[in-house]
């Protein structure tokens, strides 16, 4: 392997992507004096947390309502589907409020209300009052809140002169003979050099995987890497069967129309002009939670009542709406309609389908942030020198479904902790035990190989084949004889990866490599959903089961998780869901029927 | 009278063409820019004509496309695909934009699609933005207070207050504004150029931030606001209807009031 130059850096901390997760836990530990390295594969304001729209969840009560943590904490259980960690939840629920005001502290310019404070609006599935009614919860920046919140804490890590290295994509983490993580090996696309990063803390904050559907709203560039490198570290993912599907992503491209924009008063019709969701949610409608929109559309469109000449899609209005709210509160979804549908929301609807969008599941982790897996009876094993958090983890906060605004929020406020908990665990400076050779060689080896990959199978056509496969047999409604043939399709389709070839063989930005290592990242992570998915004999959240309707308490009310060995074998375990509350100033959220 | 010409090794050639196989009503030309610094070649025009029927409507499903099926060494940015992370932005038929946003039929005849103009190049169309990034981070693109705020609260600020970043905030950094102002071109060493200079703007105008004074008199520079001439590309030019003109004009007149 003597080809590669090899770069070493030694830091305290290093943190793997930039997108809000990244950059929050960056920001925390710069500031509190950890020399940190944070890696990410596109430039900080180019990660997909860019691309969320409609708010943040935080209880601030600025609307008047009497909002609480707790009902914020009830609705996010309840949004689970009771598969949610509550310690986690109320962890996440509390720290909300500060957190949310320490972003406007940052300069996030948020909208206002006539009194100058942040301006929030109702989302999907946040009540009052434990379901009563509809809460004004979510804290937006016109419906561009993602773009706000990534560029204020870049431009914070800026101030603090975090120190970024921007197109590094890491390949693998660096584990040692003990089962610790010692760091991670990145490739820098700008020259193809080899560095490798060493720190008493590693933090993933890859993000979510969403491009292994073929029609999703999640970036070319979301592909869980994280996720991967965690797998080939010999360490479980938890619950990847759960895959949310946006109710409103638009019909042909994909791309995401807010939930806000119901939040502010749009409604789903069928073909025969019915508002449907009142029928599957009589109180919430539509702003039920998303897997019960998502399913009742699909439910809709089966039954011969989509839109359109092929009767596959649905409508979302908004013309009903005074343009001067849709001008100030809905900018940028008005801007994609038109670009992507040629629609003018003012005057006509937008063809809308549930749209893959989010992974609860990913890297199991404590809500400090530190990644644990099973070991024997012990349930919560850390593992020493890593950290996840973000979309990549699965603390778990979202359960078998997420909601609405819940996301940027997991972000900042697990950002935040995994800072919290490194000044407390990372000696500042301490000194780095040498790294047995073999470690880097092996990465190196697989690297190398793909670099040189000669087959006749492009990344493209194994890529689409994946997509394909995925889309068809996890989708929104799921059944035995449907994920029996998805297993065996994906695995065929993974083992055709053997033939892959690529046919750039440039150290120089080489997105043809980066595309085939993210492929084989993505590939990974289809067979362990695929069969997560194929194992859970019930209905939970986004995962529907046409063979089990119900959601079975009793045998299910457990987190799934696998672990994938370098043959493509995977193995099955559980983690029970922790039911207990982090202190007593809440009672845990006994598990019952979910109505919205 | 004094001659003009590119170094020898500038000039653009003609490079693969790869017609289209098999039968199709809807086909177009797509010539893109390509040079790779590690062999000695010349930049060149590889053609490719693809079939619009099997392509997505936006230029980047046509690039993605060819990269798919064609030619996968072929080199661009991407990420979200909707306008909003600022990645693919490059010159395509004659103006910077974003090709995600850049519909194809928006198009006539082929397609020619360069990098972002007077950029240094890494690779095909990804141009080499460090020296943009350095001089974003050089106008302190952060919130500046010397009063803090009420602990645990929030600043206030009147909507009417909020209302005066929009139109400055939602930049999504692609650079296509600086790249294609002529003034950029001649001295964008010292010259920040309409993307920075929005950002610039942008805390200058949110009531929040403390430190206006400091900022215009880091501003004060023949060069660094000055060289802005009201050429006007760079409003005509940005893929998000933003007016980066306007912000440099009024950074001008702020200038002049305190003098």
């Amino acid at each position: 392997m003597s080809e590669y130059e090899i770069i070493d850096h030694e830091h305290d901390v290093v943190v793997v992507g930039a997108g809000g997760a990244g950059l929050r836990a960056t920001l925390g530990m710069v500031s509190g004096g950890l020399k940190t390295a944070c890696i990410t594969k596109v430039f900080p304001t180019r990660s997909h947390t860019v691309a969320a729209q409609g708010g943040i969840g935080a209880a601030l009560n600025n609307m008047g309502e009497n909002d609480s943590w707790q009902f914020h904490m009830y609705d996010t259980v309840k949004g689970s589907d009771w598969l949610g960690d509550q310690d986690a939840i109320e962890y996440m629920c509390k720290e909300a409020i500060p957190s949310v005001t320490e972003l406007e502290n940052f300069g996030v310019p948020f909208s206002r209300t006539e009194e100058g404070e942040v301006y929030q609006r109702p989302f999907g599935g946040h009540t009052l009052d434990y379901g009563k009614k509809m809460a004004r919860r979510a804290c937006a920046a016109a419906d561009r809140t993602g773009h706000a919140i990534l560029h204020t804490l870049y431009q914070q890590c800026l101030k603090h002169q975090a120190e970024f290295f921007v197109e590094y994509i890491a390949t693998d983490l660096l584990m040692d003979d003990n089962g610790k993580c010692v760091g991670v090996l990145a490739l820098c696309m700008d020259d193809g050099k080899i560095h490798r990063f060493r720190g008493h803390q590693t933090v993933l904050a890859t993000g979510g995987y969403g491009r292994v559907y073929f029609s999703c709203t999640s970036a070319h560039t979301c592909t869980g890497d994280g996720n991967a490198m965690v797998l080939r570290a010999g360490l479980p993912l938890q619950d990847m069967e759960f895959v949310q599907f946006h109710p409103t992503g638009v019909y042909g491209a994909g791309v995401l129309i807010t939930e806000g924009s119901r939040g502010e008063g749009g409604y789903l019709t069928n073909s025969e002009g019915e508002r449907f969701m009142e029928r599957y949610a009589p109180t919430a409608k539509d702003l039920a939670s998303r897997d019960v929109v998502s399913r009742s559309m699909t439910i809709e469109i089966n039954e011969g009542r989509g839109v359109g000449p092929n009767k596959d899609h649905i409508f979302m209005h908004l013309e009903h709406i005074d343009p001067a709210t849709l001008h100030m509160r809905l900018p940028g979804i008005s801007e994609t309609a038109k670009i992507f549908c040629g629609v003018d929301v003012t005057k006509e609807p937008i063809p809308v389908l549930p749209t893959v969008h989010y992974n609860m599941g990913g890297i199991p982790t404590n809500y400090h942030g530190e990644v644990v897996t099973r070991k024997g009876s012990d349930q919560n094993a850390v593992v020493s020198g890593l950290m996840a958090i973000g979309e990549a983890a699965c603390v778990s906060v979202h359960g078998a479904n997420r909601l609405g605004t819940n996301s940027l929020l997991d972000i900042v406020v697990f950002g935040r902790a995994a800072a919290q908990r490194a000044l407390k665990t990372v000696e500042k400076g301490a000194s780095h035990a040498p790294l047995p050779k073999h470690v880097t060689d092996k990465i190196l080896a697989r690297l190398d190989k793909m670099r040189h990959a000669k087959g006749d199978i492009s990344v493209g056509e194994i890529r689409t084949s994946m997509q394909n496969a995925m889309q068809k047999h996890a989708a929104v409604f799921r059944s035995n004889s449907s994920m029996n043939e998805g297993v065996k399709k994906v695995d065929t389709i993974a083992n055709s990866l053997d033939g892959i070839g690529i046919k750039d063989r440039s150290m120089i930005f080489n997105t043809d490599l980066v595309e085939a290592l993210e492929l084989e990242n993505l590939m990974q992570q289809a067979i362990v959903t695929i069969k997560s998915a194929d194992q859970r004999k019930e209905s939970r959240g986004a995962h529907s089961h046409e063979d089990y309707p119900e959601r079975d308490d009793k045998d299910w009310m457990k987190h799934t998780i696998m672990w994938l060995n370098d043959k493509n074998k995977t193995k099955l375990d559980y983690r029970d869901v922790h039911l207990n509350t982090l202190t007593n100033e809440v009672a845990t959220v006994p598990p019952a029927a979910r109505v919205y | 009278m004094a001659e003009f010409a590119l170094p020898k090794h500038s000039k653009i050639v003609k490079g693969i063409d790869y017609p289209f196989i098999g039968e199709t009503k809807n086909s177009r030309k797509v010539n893109v820019y390509r040079w790779s610094p590690d062999d000695d070649q010349n930049p060149r025009i590889d053609s490719y004509t693809i079939d619009l029927d099997e392509c997505g409507p936006m230029v980047l499903d046509a690039l993605i496309k060819i990269k798919q099926e064609i030619d996968s060494s072929l080199t661009f940015r991407r990420s979200c695909r909707e306008g909003i992370c600022g990645s693919c932005s490059m010159n395509i038929d004659g103006t910077n934009t974003l090709a995600c946003l850049k519909s194809i039929e928006d198009v006539k005849g082929d397609i020619n699609i360069y990098p972002l103009p007077h950029m240094d190049v890494v690779k095909d169309l990804v141009p080499d933005l460090t020296k943009a990034y350095a001089q974003l981070t050089s106008v302190k693109p952060w919130l500046q207070t010397d009063t803090k705020p009420e602990q645990g609260k929030s600043r206030k600020q009147s909507p009417k207050e909020r209302e005066k970043i929009d139109g400055l905030w939602e930049c999504v950094l692609c650079f296509s504004c600086t790249t294609s102002c002529p003034s950029y071109w001649w001295n964008g060493d010292k010259y920040l150029g309409p993307a920075v200079l929005l950002q610039a703007y942008r805390w200058i105008a949110d009531s929040r931030d403390e430190n206006t004074n400091e900022r215009l008199d880091d501003l004060e520079d023949t060069f660094k606001l000055y060289r802005c001439h009201t050429i006007m590309n760079c409003t005509k030019t940005c893929p998000k209807g933003l007016n980066p003109a306007k912000a440099i004009g009024e950074i001008k007149k702020l200038q002049l009031e305190r003098k």
